[in-house]
């Protein structure tokens, strides 16, 4: 009974290794293919648009994604955080996180009909902390938002002529 | 009523400000969702549910912030910022709030 105690963590860690990785690279491979179908939304940090730009109507776009670190990667970013320095095993998720609300934030300015996204700012929250053991929650929630705006220039012609 | 985080509504002109309007919710996970989230969470990868949650939250917070806008005679609300806190285990707060603007143009 002892020994089915000891054996079960090391099975645990085994199986969210395996399919946390097939899910991480997964999620890549879908990320790329919808980032470049997503060109036809500019997405800018800018404040105020260009001078020529003429925005015709606006709305505000969030995208938003919560995700987690495998139980295996969780256990592996605990122990390195005791050594402190670079935790590169949550650096994937986050960057897929990141990318994956970006596209969310797109896609529903483009349902809108908008072309442009002025003022995107990207705000990251943790949901709950997860512990050194690698149990708890990990969650964080990515959101990126902006304004979306459809755009004319003063003399007519569409926008991407005044894109550089 | 228009949003923007911008500190304008683009292409159009603000002509009387109104001060700041906000709206918040506290929400907390659902029993169902949190066990299908657990499971998630061993493997990793998005919890779905989550997002949902915190989507529909976030739509209600904005929802209140339009209702309080709406009923200072404003018909914008420009440079709307959010904020989220986890109050407390399993539960979060979702705050939006931003500038009530009449704009015209």
């Amino acid at each position: 009974m002892e020994l089915l105690i000891y054996a079960v963590t090391p099975v645990m860690l085994l199986g969210a290794w395996i399919t946390g990785t097939l899910l991480e690279r997964r999620h890549l491979s879908q990320l790329l293919l919808l980032e470049s179908g997503s060109t036809h939304v500019l997405a800018l940090t800018i404040e105020d648009l260009p001078d020529g730009w003429i925005a015709e109507s606006s709305d505000l776009v969030i995208g938003n994604v919560v995700i987690s670190q495998d139980y295996f990667k969780r256990v592996v970013g605990g122990l390195k955080g005791m050594f402190g320095g670079n935790i590169g095993v949550f650096e994937p998720l986050l960057e897929r996180a990141r990318r994956e609300a970006l596209l969310r934030m797109k896609a529903q300015a483009h349902k809108a009909g908008h072309d442009t996204i002025i003022n995107v700012r990207i705000e990251t929250s943790p949901l709950a902390r997860s512990r050194p053991d690698g149990k708890g929650t990990a969650g964080v929630e990515i959101m990126a938002f902006g304004t979306a705006v459809t755009v004319r220039s003063e003399d007519g012609s569409p926008r991407r002529a005044l894109h550089p | 009523m228009l949003i923007s985080n911008t500190q304008e509504i683009p292409g159009k002109t603000i002509v009387e400000f109104y001060g700041v309007v906000s709206g918040s919710t506290v929400r907390a996970k659902h029993l169902g969702r949190d066990i299908a989230a657990g499971f998630k969470n061993m493997v990793g990868g998005e919890l779905k549910g989550y997002t949902e949650l915190l989507s529909e939250a976030r739509g209600e917070a904005i929802r209140r912030m339009s209702r309080q806008a709406d009923e200072m005679g404003a018909n914008a609300i420009v440079n709307v910022r959010f904020a989220t806190s986890s109050v407390a285990q399993g539960a979060a707060e979702l705050f939006a709030y931003g500038t009530a603007v009449t704009v015209e143009g």
